[in-house]
């Protein structure tokens, strides 16, 4: 695997006493990933990060195996819309861990384009990252899971996939599509003791926020306060949240404002 | 090949422990080759499985390759002047016994199951309640033939190939995949055996019972109240058993039909033992499990004298079908340690202390008396092994961790040793020092030459070896 870099031991073998859950994250070394695999590691996960940025991929890895002070934590340099090399790095990837529990796809990018802007090329590479590579993984995750009857896809989609909105068609366009593919995913799988997670985060203090042309932050919560919502939201297995939890009720009244007035509005 | 469709999560036999891999049924010695190809292309590892009876990782393998050999089960020779069989991998103990009893012949060495197959009883190089004196099972086998990773082929005896002799049986499945094997069976002359059953005050009369009954008896086995305490520390009960000799049972011929041997479906003639584990299940705590104990010692006090089927005398856990399943949703595990006569009583009073005060006490305790063997990575030893059943629970995994690490201190500092066939949390640095560094490095020094790609792993190789 040419494009994959795997550095020191494995980590140690789960066993009866102790029981250790495995997760792979994609795209590991952003904000929100960067603080979800933190806080699985906290909980006692072995992780396989991965992520397009080595650099930064290896020195998140560095930092939680010596916070831990054993192996927790393996990185993979990896770009997810090299589709086609997805299911041989998440075999690679599931033997190193000895198993798999759970598959995070967390990798996205956002452009944010002047309201007459319509650029195709950032477009499309928002749904080749936000949503085919997620396709990739999941779908080739999800087969795995299905035949052994367990395991659990978390999808990170956006409050931004609930609406199309005049801000950014295109970025709504790639979550509005994971979001239906995880929907899909939770009802083929739910029956084979599969559990599909979708995360609608709002805003987040990350990178993201401070690209040319980000929104005012309203309602932004740290990296940090997302990640343990979204353990949370895994250890209970559930179907769908929002982070924060207040979006869910922004976003039900968003949703239900009828297109005639939606096509007026400014946001 | 795509494999995603073979991707399996698979169980140790407590229940208490799982793995996903990527299983491929064997059915001929060609399929293991196309096995071994096939892990070195996607870069997998390969492990055997056989009825997956062991109670921790030995045939589990995250995330790679596990060749289903159960349905590599043929019997290939029987010949019932001489005693030898020749059978397949995936051939069970039950089948062995099927074939060779109502011709007047029975397997020297068997587990506690009649479930296991040959094939796993060689990795683990199992032994039974006559340990002291039929050696293992390892010992009664003639000859076996391995494919090795390189994808040599080797035909292996005491006299032949005899470094891999005594190094695939006890290796753990590491070293090759056992395609054939042929082995002597034990000639008898009824269908029965004949018991002595008695009581046993404490720890110190237990091991006396089993060092001094061993010279007399053809089997001996220590049943242990693991939950007394004080001056009963270690009671129990032990059965004694010796084969009929010739003339003793008058119509052997009716004895050893498979039919008179097979352990009865139905509890006091109508209530099917196939639902019992559901009955049991309530009672798999401390509470219950310690009334069962006192309630076993107490129908223990009777001393007396019967006569039982092989089967029944040997095959307690198949006895009730499913029993594992009681332990809920933790599952269990099983701590098997195997001390020197010297020191034995002075570490398991120890440890039978230590788990009472943390109130972890194990739910089923049973003692046997061992000899040293010749195999590389044997657990025998000249004095006694006490298997411990303990329940997994969310909230016990920590305290009861804590305490088996304790154990092996104790064991390791008593001049003992393991058991990979049971064994979950043994450690790497703890198999080390009981085997010994001449003994590890033989063993590496076998791997490289049998397997330079290291094809061959197992969740078990990767913790003790790894």
């Amino acid at each position: 695997m040419s494009e994959t870099k795997k550095m020191m031991d494995k980590p140690a073998t789960a066993t009866p006493l102790n029981p250790r859950k495995r997760a792979i994250i994609v795209g590991a070394a952003g904000g929100i990933g960067a603080a979800l695999s933190r806080k699985l590691a906290r909980e006692g996960f072995a992780l396989a990060l991965v992520d397009f940025n080595q650099q930064a991929v290896e020195a998140l890895r560095d930092e939680i195996n010596q916070t831990a002070k054993e192996t927790r934590a393996l990185a993979y340099q990896h770009d997810v819309t090299k589709y086609n090399s997805a299911p041989e790095l998440l075999r690679r990837i599931i033997a190193d861990l000895g198993g798999v529990d759970s598959l995070v796809y967390v990798a996205g990018m956002i452009y944010f384009p002047a309201l007459d802007e319509y650029n195709f090329a950032q477009d499309s590479k928002m749904v080749e990252v936000n949503l085919l590579g997620g396709m990739a993984w999941m779908g080739a995750v999800a087969p795995l899971f299905q035949n052994a009857k367990r395991g659990q896809i978390v999808g990170v989609s956006s409050v931004a996939g609930d609406r199309g909105r005049i801000g950014n068609p295109g970025y709504n366009a790639s979550k509005a599509g994971m979001t239906n593919y995880l929907e899909g995913l939770r009802n083929r799988l739910t029956r084979h003791g599969v559990n599909v997670l979708t995360v609608k985060p709002g805003m987040v203090k990350t990178d993201m926020l401070k690209l040319p042309g980000a929104p005012k932050p309203v309602l932004a919560l740290e990296p940090e306060q997302v990640a343990d919502l979204i353990w949370d939201g895994m250890r209970a297995r559930k179907q769908t949240i929002y982070v924060a939890g207040i979006w869910k009720l922004v976003m039900l009244v968003i949703r239900h404002i009828p297109s005639f007035i939606f096509r007026r509005l400014n946001f | 090949m795509d494999i995603t469709q073979n991707f399996v999560q698979l169980e140790n036999f407590g229940h208490s422990h799982s793995a996903p891999a990527y299983v491929l049924k064997i059915n001929t010695p060609e399929e293991v080759h196309e096995a071994f190809h096939l892990a070195k292309k996607m870069g997998l590892t390969v492990t055997a499985r056989g009825a997956g009876r062991s109670y921790n990782d030995s045939a589990l393998n995250g995330g790679g390759i596990v060749l289903d050999m159960s349905d590599m089960n043929a019997i290939m020779r029987w010949d019932k002047a001489e005693g030898l069989i020749t059978a397949q991998p995936g051939v069970t103990l039950e089948q062995l016994w099927h074939k060779v009893e109502p011709d007047g012949w029975w397997t020297p060495v068997v587990s506690g199951t009649m479930r296991t197959t040959l094939g796993g009883c060689l990795g683990a190089n199992i032994h039974g309640k006559n340990n002291f004196k039929m050696g293992t099972f390892g010992e009664h086998v003639v000859e076996f033939t391995a494919i090795l990773p390189t994808g040599a082929e080797v035909t292996c005896s005491p006299n032949k190939n005899a470094d891999l002799f005594y190094s695939i049986i006890s290796g753990l499945g590491m070293l090759g995949i056992i395609v054939s094997i042929t082995m002597k069976m034990k000639h008898i002359y009824s269908g029965l055996v004949s018991v002595d059953a008695f009581p046993v005050r404490n720890l110190h009369e237990q091991l006396t019972a089993l060092q001094d009954g061993a010279p007399n008896s053809d089997y001996i086995v220590g049943w242990m109240d693991t939950f007394a305490g004080g001056s009963s520390l270690g009671r129990g009960q032990i059965h004694a058993a010796h084969y009929l000799h010739a003339g003793d049972d008058p119509n052997p011929r009716e004895t050893m039909k498979v039919q008179n041997q097979v352990l009865p479906p139905y509890i006091f003639g109508v209530f099917p033992k196939s639902i019992l584990h559901y009955f049991m299940t309530p009672f798999a705590n401390n509470l219950g499990w310690s009334m069962v104990n006192l309630a076993k010692y107490i129908a223990s006090q009777r001393k007396h004298t019967f006569r039982q089927p092989h089967a029944a005398f040997h095959f307690l856990l198949d006895y009730v079908p499913g029993w594992e399943f009681s332990y809920g949703k933790g599952g269990l595990i099983q701590y098997q340690s195997f001390l020197p006569k010297e020191t034995a009583e002075s570490a398991w009073t120890e440890m039978l202390r230590l788990s009472l005060k943390n109130g972890l006490p194990s739910y089923l305790g049973v003692t046997k008396r061992h000899r040293p063997d010749k195999f590389l990575l044997t657990h025998a030893v000249d004095g006694f092994s006490l298997a411990m059943d303990f329940k997994v629970t969310e909230g016990n995994r920590a305290r009861l961790g804590k305490m088996l690490q304790e154990f092996d201190e104790i064991v390791l500092r008593a001049g003992g040793r393991f058991y990979f066939a049971k064994n979950s949390e043994t450690s790497a640095d703890t198999a080390r020092a009981f085997y010994g560094e001449e003994t590890v490095k033989k063993f590496k020094k076998l791997k490289d030459r049998c397997d330079p790609h290291g094809l061959l792993e197992s969740d078990l190789y990767r913790r003790i070896f790894g």
